[in-house]
């Protein structure tokens, strides 16, 4: 059923497979970190942005996931020209924006807009809702007001806002409904293509799917492209044809979106998928739960950047290649990328392998603790002699939060099957 | 680690028939210029011991502060107008305020979603785990501070000792979220009260938080009321869960039955506009419109204008149905979704009688503050 609902999509994307809209090409932004005497000396960067290239192709949908401070905001500010690249160049139908002329450049807007995540801080509260969406064609030429205001009626009109609420302040209305000024807003100048960053992880539940489903809508309407950028996976899957994963400033994997989910084929996106928790309480999934929390991205881990956290690795007893190599996005079949030297070793079977290795490394960790006693951190009568004991507990719970590589298995609800 | 989990239910109630928390009635009301806002309006549910209560329901629902008034931090304009909220034999909303002072980080704790925010930012991590201790267990410094670190260490900080001096914002979100949660356990609560604990995190910590929190309940058999907008995360947290919407319970059951045999249209409707993992939809189902003015809230059903299955009848209060043990749902669709037995189109009188007889839980409520203008004007 699912498939045959896939299958649905405009078969326009599909013979548009080498239209590209956007082309990002090795694509650098460093933020520097200052300091030293008086703040003035740059003493390190921030690798927002490291070297990332992918296409967005015409009438797709792309979604880019990641944890926050992976780099997927930044670049797509880098790409709307909302900040300065460091090194690279994005091309927008076929031209380098940072070689555009002026003239050029200011139409660009016209091709390119975007809406932003929070709905309560991207309006701005002195302007009625027909200047916040007048203003872009107002900027380009559409003097006549009566003209804009028709304009922005049908604009509100499509967004499912009523018609009367032009002269309203952002303050009066809802969160979702300020999104969907947000989207008339992206609208007004008919781009070809938006970039929405976290449109809808402001939004209640209930909000959230309406926004969604009035995305997927307008798309069709007006045969919109779309670079969304987003944290929930699974609002990502929903949403997306294609979709990359970002970590620490790199894309990671870059697949179709069925292809992507059912079959991962990097590390990383393994265990992002599998930190999700699922609404059904009796789905007992075997989770592989990340270590540790995201190196900083003034110094990135060399070689590939995962390998820190990297329960593949471990699996493969520690490959000096993954610490020495930076791994290049390559193709592990029918143009699903991945960057991991071990691509073809991501398999479910792997997967599996890597939790039950962890599971048995956990048990062992917690039978040492028990058996080496109570340590400093522990209190005398907190150290048990049998491997359930606080003792046990204690280092398996430390274990769970230690920097360093490896997983650790959950058996996910262990009661009511 | 599957077989240390707590047992379902009903067993543990054989076992340990206690309840840790029990609110019964609970009303808290907020005065505003423009009228009074019932955020919470009759509230019932209670927890049990080892036992994890999720809340759900959109912003606005009165989860939140529903949360705030069991902890008394209602501040005015708002006040709790009734009902009684029992921790272990304890009305904590007959205690003074000294008294609350006492137990609120003792015996209840409460963790928030931006731990940032919670924490005090010119007091080291350790210091304000020690403050905690040396308050409500009257420990020493030295023997509080080994305590603030073995907490830290238990809690899956790395270098718990180093950890203690530093500063909250010396550490990221997900370290942060682990302090808080350090503290609010440090006294050994016998109720966890987690206000979106994960919502400000990202999965791959929020999965590290989850098993952190299922862990430390095993060990310390505390009850845990868990108030998330993410379905997901109650379905894995949860053993029981309460739908709220305009200041009500709507619905509650055990887990399970939430998620496979919910009753409510508002479940219904939340349980099918959330996007799933591995499952492709061209569209998702919506609940209509927005979540109603607090001040301007419908008669009868307050979900009726936004369901899609609003009957006239549904203009007068619906009955809380029992489903079956413990699945209540507060709707006039009969236990199997067909029509009320009193009819779509039942008048209100008849409407009113049929829902008295129906319903498990008293519905119409004393309004103390229109009591109190009759007696003054009387």
């Amino acid at each position: 059923m699912t498939e045959q609902q896939v299958q649905e999509r405009p078969v326009a994307k599909a013979v548009s497979k080498y239209d590209k809209l956007l082309e990002v090409d090795d694509l650098y932004k460093y933020f520097p970190v200052k300091g030293g005497l008086m703040g003035l000396r740059t003493v390190a960067h921030v690798r927002a942005v490291d070297g990332v290239s992918f296409d967005v192709r015409r009438g797709e949908t792309l979604g880019l996931v990641g944890e926050s401070g992976c780099g997927k905001t930044t670049l797509g500010k880098v790409i709307l020209q909302l900040l300065e690249g460091t090194d690279g160049r994005v091309e927008l139908n076929g031209k380098d924006i940072a070689e555009m002329s002026s003239a050029e450049r200011k139409e660009v807007p016209k091709q390119m807009q975007v809406v932003f995540q929070d709905p309560y801080a991207s309006l701005n509260p002195r302007m009625t809702v027909g200047e916040i969406v007048g203003e872009g064609p107002m900027v380009h030429g559409m003097k006549d007001k009566q003209q804009r205001e028709k304009l922005v009626r049908d604009l509100l009109a499509k967004v499912g806002l009523n018609q009367s609420h032009v002269h309203r302040y952002p303050h009066e209305f809802s969160g979702g409904q300020r999104q969907r000024i947000g989207i008339a807003r992206a609208l007004a100048l008919h781009p070809e293509f938006v970039v929405l960053d976290e449109p809808v992880s402001a939004l209640d539940v209930s909000i959230q799917s309406q926004v969604l489903n009035l995305l997927a809508d307008l798309q069709e309407e007006f045969g919109l492209t779309y670079l969304f950028i987003a944290h929930n996976l699974a609002v990502v899957q929903h949403i997306s044809d294609r979709v990359g994963v970002m970590y620490l400033g790199k894309l990671v994997e870059l697949a179709e979106v069925e292809s992507l989910y059912a079959q991962p084929r990097h590390p990383y996106t393994v265990a992002l998928l599998s930190a999700v928790p699922e609404a059904d309480p009796r789905r007992r999934k075997k989770r592989l739960v990340l270590k540790g929390d995201v190196p900083s991205p003034v110094a990135p881990p060399p070689g590939c950047r995962f390998h820190s956290r990297c329960w593949l690795r471990e699996q493969l007893d520690y490959p000096e290649k993954c610490e020495t190599v930076e791994p290049e996005m390559h193709d592990v079949g029918s143009g699903h990328m991945s960057a991991c030297h071990y691509a073809e070793e991501v398999t479910p079977e792997t997967v599996a392998a890597a939790a039950e290795a962890q599971a048995r490394h956990e048990d062992s960790l917690a039978a040492a603790k028990a058996a080496a006693g109570p340590d400093d951190t522990t209190p005398p009568d907190g150290g048990g002699d049998d491997d359930d004991g606080a003792g046990g507990a204690i280092g398996r719970l430390r274990g769970a939060g230690a920097r360093g590589a490896g997983v650790l298995l959950r058996g996910g609800r262990g009661k009511k099957s | 680690m599957s077989a240390q989990t707590p047992p379902p239910p009903a067993s543990a109630a054989a076992e340990k028939p206690d309840n840790v928390l029990e609110i019964a009635g609970l009303r808290t009301q907020f005065g505003t210029l423009d009228g009074t806002v019932k955020a919470v309006d009759g509230v019932s549910f209670e927890i049990k011991r080892g036992q994890t209560l999720g809340v759900v329901g959109e912003s606005g629902c009165g989860k939140s502060v529903t949360a705030m008034s069991v902890m008394r931090l209602i501040e005015r304009p708002g006040e709790i107008v009734a009902g009684s909220a029992v921790l272990s034999g304890t009305d904590l909303l007959a205690l003074s305020d000294s008294e609350m002072e006492a137990t609120r980080g003792d015996r209840m704790a409460m963790i928030f979603q931006e731990p940032m925010t919670s924490l005090n930012p010119v007091f080291t991590c350790g210091d304000q785990i020690v403050e905690a201790l040396t308050l409500h267990r009257s420990m020493g410094r030295r023997e509080a501070r080994r305590r603030a670190i073995e907490m830290l260490a238990k809690v899956g900080i790395p270098e718990p000792e180093q950890r203690a001096g530093q500063y909250p914002h010396e550490l990221s979100g997900g370290m942060r979220q682990r302090v808080m949660i350090a503290m609010a356990l440090s006294t050994e609560p016998e109720l966890l009260i987690a206000d979106e604990p994960t919502t400000a995190l990202d999965v791959t910590i929020q999965a590290q938080i989850l098993e952190l929190m299922k862990d430390l309940r095993e060990q310390n058999d505390m009850a845990i009321m868990l108030i998330t907008h993410d379905l997901g995360v109650v379905a894995e947290m949860a053993d029981e869960v309460v739908v709220m919407y305009g200041g009500k319970v709507v619905e509650r059951a055990d887990a399970i039955a939430i998620y496979e045999r919910p009753h409510h249209p508002y479940t219904k409707g939340l349980l099918a506009s959330i996007p799933k993992l591995g499952e492709k939809r061209r569209r998702l189902d919506v609940i209509k419109g927005v979540v109603p003015n607090p001040l301007n809230l419908p008669s009868g059903c307050m979900f009726k204008r936004r369901c899609p299955v609003a009957m006239p009848v549904c203009d007068s209060p619906p009955p809380v149905r029992q489903l079956e043990d413990g699945h209540i749902s507060r709707c006039w669709l009969e236990p199997d979704g067909s029509e009320p037995a009193v009819g779509a189109n039942a008048s209100a009188e008849k409407a009113a009688a049929a829902a008295e007889d129906i319903s498990v839980e008293p519905l119409v409520l004393p309004d103390p503050v229109k009591d109190a203008d009759k007696e003054s004007a009387a």
